[in-house]
């Protein structure tokens, strides 16, 4: 059988079918659209301006690293004259982000950008393994939600930076809105299809340049161009492909390939109808118990939409929201239930109790927040309260990770799409 | 009995799984196999056969559904039959030829 040509040069072998048009494609050609596509995107939504220092929210995984290959051949392609800095986050995690910030490491010498890396544990006094081996693997991706929507603005502002892009493709911004639509949240939805997000609680603007992009053809250019990415998932977050909006957007896609931006546009479409009262209740309390998709794109739980594990973390969620309740301020809780609120036993009268907010300072560490006390100071708490006692025990770090790696993947199941 | 296959009626392939896959097979990356030229049915042996082989014989993580989901590759993995996605090449239904290779690249993992 003779191979497929190029449908563009006509000349090459087709290497690649293209998700949303099934144009068949080679290589060279193949990146050379890719590129021309995030180019438009920026382009037209204005996303940067000459001279502007910008940080990528880097974590080693492929959506990033992408992002940050991308960005440095625009920028040098079409005269940006943009400052890109590569921004990690250390969550502590022993045979996971160590070895992911390794990579990292290598793309910031590849990319010849500089890099930042804030540790939880210089920001908070804990590391994420520290954290696990205090309150157990359940609802620890709560706390490193909070904790990484604090680190990625506070490495921003330590590097006097005003805008981090993050790594979000179609397939994510897609299992967003389906997530978003299913839960009936407006005001999320809105921020979800939004490609820039500003928000009260930080002067740190927030962008995703792929949003448009495929995770197929991410996977793809990163591929065909060689790119040195990290795929191990989050040890501490097991059920990290277990989402089931992912599995139902991943099962559209193969019917139709078409449906990722479609479910996108038509995200976007509805998101436009949401009245404006609306779109402000959400922007109220931002600080709120943001497991959230626009955090960080790092693999794992508080950054791939929808793809951390169902109600675990409903429970440490709610005791916060009980602590929350104590000290009679009523937030904003309908963010709560963000991306597992499956089994959310929050009752529907206070889901709807969208009270505006104003933002003021933590008391304790100064982040902007719409309590007296921030989520993370909050956590830290009680975190601080019971440090003595597990302080003497046996650390888990000991145990050889690749065990560790090998009892995670055992836990591993995937629901098919029909018991969803 | 397929024309594309060696003397003792074997086809030799290399298959590589990456993306977070190859923990499954064993965390190895490359492998080389060899496998009937014909399916149970005394077909010519295609990808099909070929991911159902996989799955019985160099699989030994019991989670299946990793790996295969409704008789064909999981939604999310990607499949490459020399260098080209698979869908250029009849997909499921490709007739294995002898050194071909084969990359699952899996776009679930990570960020
Ligand atoms: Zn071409
Ligand atoms: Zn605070």
């Amino acid at each position: 059988m003779a191979p497929t040509l190029c449908e563009l040069c006509k000349t090459t072998r087709a290497l690649i079918v293209r998700p949303k048009n099934h144009q068949k494609l080679c290589k060279s050609c193949f990146i050379s659209i890719f590129e021309t596509e995030i180019h438009n995107t920026i382009t037209s939504n204005s996303l940067f301006f000459p001279g502007e220092r910008v940080a990528i929210g880097a974590s080693g995984g492929k959506d990033s690293t992408v992002l940050a290959s991308v960005l440095k051949t625009l920028n040098e392609r079409h005269h940006y004259g943009l400052n890109l800095i590569l921004l990690s986050i250390d969550e502590g995690i022993k045979g996971y982000r160590d070895d992911s910030l390794k990579t990292v490491k290598r793309n910031a010498k590849q990319y010849d950008m500089p890099l930042e890396i804030v540790g939880y544990d210089e920001l908070y006094g804990w590391t994420m393994d520290q954290v696990v081996e205090q309150i157990g693997k359940k609802g620890n991706c709560t706390y490193c939600g909070v904790f990484r929507r604090q680190a990625l603005d506070r490495g921003a502002a330590r590097l006097d930076i005003k805008h981090v892009v993050t790594g979000h493709n179609a397939d994510d911004t897609a299992e967003t809105v389906m997530m978003n639509l299913l839960r009936g949240d407006l005001p999320r939805l809105a921020r979800a299809t939004s490609i820039v997000t500003a928000s009260a609680a930080s002067d740190i603007k927030r962008s995703k340049p792929l949003k448009y992009a495929y995770e197929k053809e991410i996977v793809y250019y990163a591929l065909h161009k060689g790119l040195d990415y990290f795929t191990t998932e989050c040890i501490y977050s097991p059920e990290a492909f277990r989402g089931s909006a992912r599995t139902l957007i991943k099962n559209l896609e193969k019917v139709r390939p078409s449906a990722i931006l479609d479910v996108v546009k038509s995200g976007e479409d509805m998101a436009r109808l949401v009245p404006d009262e609306v779109s402000a209740a959400g922007q109220g309390g931002k600080d709120v118990l943001v497991v959230e998709g626009e955090a960080y794109r790092a693999g794992g739980c508080g950054s791939a939409n929808g793809r951390s594990s169902g109600g675990e973390m409903a429970d440490t969620e709610r005791q916060l929201l009980e602590s929350e309740k104590a000290q009679g301020n009523e937030t904003e809780i309908s963010h709560l239930g963000q991306k597992h609120d499956r089994n959310c036993k929050i009752p529907n009268r206070t889901l709807r109790k969208l009270p505006k907010q104003q933002m003021g300072k933590c008391v304790r560490c100064g982040y902007l927040s719409s309590q007296d006390i921030c989520k993370a100071c909050m956590l830290l708490e009680g975190l601080n309260k019971n440090r003595p006692k597990t302080q003497i025990q046996v650390s888990v770090d000991e145990e050889d990770n690749s065990s560790r790696l090998t009892r995670r993947m055992e836990s591993l199941k995937i629901i098919p799409a029909e018991q969803m | 009995m397929s024309t594309q296959s060696n003397e003792a009626g074997m086809v030799l392939l290399e298959v590589e799984f990456t993306g977070g896959l190859e923990l499954l097979f064993s965390n190895q990356r490359k492998h080389k196999i060899s496998l009937p030229g014909s399916d149970e049915k005394g077909q010519p042996a295609t990808a099909a056969f070929l991911v159902r082989y996989l799955c019985e014989n160099l699989m030994k993580d019991t989670r299946k559904e990793m790996f295969v989901m409704d008789g064909t590759v999981r939604p999310g993995i990607l499949v490459l039959i020399n260098d080209a996605d698979w869908e250029l090449e009849g997909g499921d239904l490709y007739e294995l030829k002898e050194n071909d290779n084969f990359f699952f690249i899996s776009t679930l993992h990570g960020g």
